[in-house]
């Protein structure tokens, strides 16, 4: 289904550390789930190897019911060529910590490029689109600025426009608000907020427990590289099962 | 409370004066000195050696600069594959050329045909193949180009990889994102930034190859020293040609300055 995603049986190491120690996950359509956690409990992990830019040790994730980074052939599954991996991931947009706005393009241009390369969609069609993105996240005005001469909550709010560009199903959020000053968190989390309302399919590491509580739909508590509690967000916020997870909550509210 | 500056030892006016009186006085000396012979200057200045020894200066500058460019692309490639074999042929090539005088690794090359008196290509084994002898094969030129492109690849090759590690591994995981392939993505993304990094360097490089072109002189290999001191061997006026051969490195340094400058300019 489009804007379905699943992970099963994900596995992580580096160096003989694990990182991610089976987990298993399955979101709806227009869910938004929140994960949180201690740092290093593997929820950056996890994100990056749903977008396979971390190649799992083990376990599958799939999105709209397609594998990502392997293919069925001859009854096995079979590593997917680059080509492949690419056209996969086409269906999942990623917001990242550091923005990684292409920083030798204009703030269009970032929005632009995937539409125009990737898709090979008419140039003048994909510009008109990507103003209207540009102005959805309030930056219509800063369409011609490289991504030096913009704000952090102004890049992120281009970086969100360029992952939308693409039409994800899915969109992954690794701790988009964590390198911004505590003035500009508001704005970001304000697109965020807009997103989830007209129905994305969200996946959203924060420590941004606000945002959690209002916005999220189901909570993912992470540690050790385990989900050590999951459910609706406003119950696991307010009164967690779990003793690590309220211990962490009364840490951070 | 009123702010007083500081005073400052002598006045700004008076030092700057003194060193204009100083570089006037030297430049005087030199110019009306009877041993500089102006004349000689002005008729050897454009003379046919001497345009020619400018030709090969340039041509060996811009084919070190090309070649060395290849050898250091292919280097950079081998050091950034992750295969420990040619990681580790990376660092014997740096550490080799680097490591070694130009001005030795010059009169090696040009003194190859001691150490294989025939060089060719073939199938070992078999007399399939093409040999020539080296002494014949191995001109001047030969050796200068083979030096000069060598000892530049070594330093092509770290400014390459300094380019490339100049770009965020942030970058790559984003293109990627929008669905490109790892190659998509370092031509579109990580190529154009790299570029950036390393052109201005090369800007650089350029002066210095042209400048380390004199070098080839101890070999002969025919270009502007060389043809200076062709010259001055004949007719003792070592000054003279010298200041000839200074005022052609000046004009040429200079337009690869005034070129790097708009070059960099257009990149920002």
């Amino acid at each position: 289904m489009k804007g379905a995603l699943s992970v099963r049986g994900l596995h992580k190491s580096y160096g003989g550390t694990p990182v991610l120690r089976g987990v298993d996950l399955d979101v709806a359509p227009g869910e938004v789930v929140c994960f949180l956690g201690p740092s290093g409990g593997g929820k950056s992990t996890l994100l990056r190897c749903v977008a396979h830019l971390e190649q799992p040790d083990a376990g599958l994730v799939a999105v709209d019911d397609e594998v990502v980074g392997y293919e069925p052939r001859a009854g096995r599954l079979v590593e997917s060529s680059p080509k492949r991996l690419a056209m996969t991931r086409r269906r999942m947009g990623m917001v990242f910590q550091q923005f990684n706005l292409f920083a030798h393009l204009t703030a269009l241009e970032n929005v632009m490029l995937g539409p125009v390369t990737v898709l090979r969609r008419d140039r003048e069609a994909v510009r008109e689109r990507s103003m209207e993105l540009l102005g959805r996240v309030g930056l219509a005005a800063h369409a011609g600025k490289r991504p030096a001469q913009l704000s952090g909550g102004q890049q992120q709010r281009v970086a969100i426009a360029r992952a939308l560009a693409m039409d994800p199903s899915v969109l992954l959020f690794d701790e988009p608000t964590s390198a911004l000053d505590p003035e500009l968190v508001g704005e970001v989390l304000g697109v965020m907020r807009d997103l989830a309302g007209q129905g994305m399919t969200m996946l959203v590491v924060t420590h941004e427990v606000g945002f959690a509580v209002e916005v999220g739909d189901t909570v993912v508590f992470l540690d050790g590289g385990v989900i050590e509690e999951q459910g609706p967000a406003k119950q696991v916020l307010r009164s967690p099962a779990s003793e690590r997870t309220a211990a962490f909550l009364a840490h951070v509210l | 409370m009123a702010i007083a500056p500081r005073r400052r030892l002598g006045s700004r006016w008076g030092l700057g004066a003194l060193l204009l009186a100083l570089t006037a006085w030297l430049c005087w000396t030199v110019v009306t000195s009877p041993n500089l012979e102006w004349e000689v200057i002005g008729s050897y200045l454009f003379a046919e050696p001497v345009l020619s020894g400018v030709g090969v200066t340039l041509l060996l500058t811009v084919a070190t600069l090309v070649l060395g460019l290849l050898i250091g692309m292919l280097l950079a490639l081998m050091r950034q594959s992750g295969n420990p074999v040619l990681s580790a042929a990376y660092a014997a090539y740096i550490w080799f050329f680097r490591g070694t005088p130009l001005l030795v690794q010059l009169v090696f090359w040009f003194n190859l045909a001691l150490l294989f008196p025939r060089i060719g290509i073939g199938i070992p084994g078999t007399s399939l193949g093409w040999y020539g002898e080296a002494n014949n094969l191995i001109t001047p030129f030969v050796a200068a180009l083979f030096g000069l492109a060598l000892h530049e690849g070594a330093y092509m090759a770290e400014i390459i990889r300094g380019g490339f590690l100049a770009v965020p591994r942030g970058q790559v995981d984003a293109a990627l994102m929008i669905g490109m392939t790892p190659g998509q993505a370092a031509r579109r993304i990580v190529v154009p930034q790299a570029v950036r990094v390393i052109l201005p360097a090369l800007g650089n490089q350029f002066i210095l190859i042209l400048k380390g072109t004199s070098m080839v002189s101890v070999i002969g290999g025919g270009d502007l020293l060389t043809r200076a001191q062709q010259i001055y061997g004949q007719n003792y006026q070592v000054i003279a040609l010298l200041v000839v051969a200074s005022l052609w490195y000046l004009a040429l340094v200079s337009l690869a300055s005034i070129g790097q400058h708009y070059l960099e300019r257009s990149l920002r």
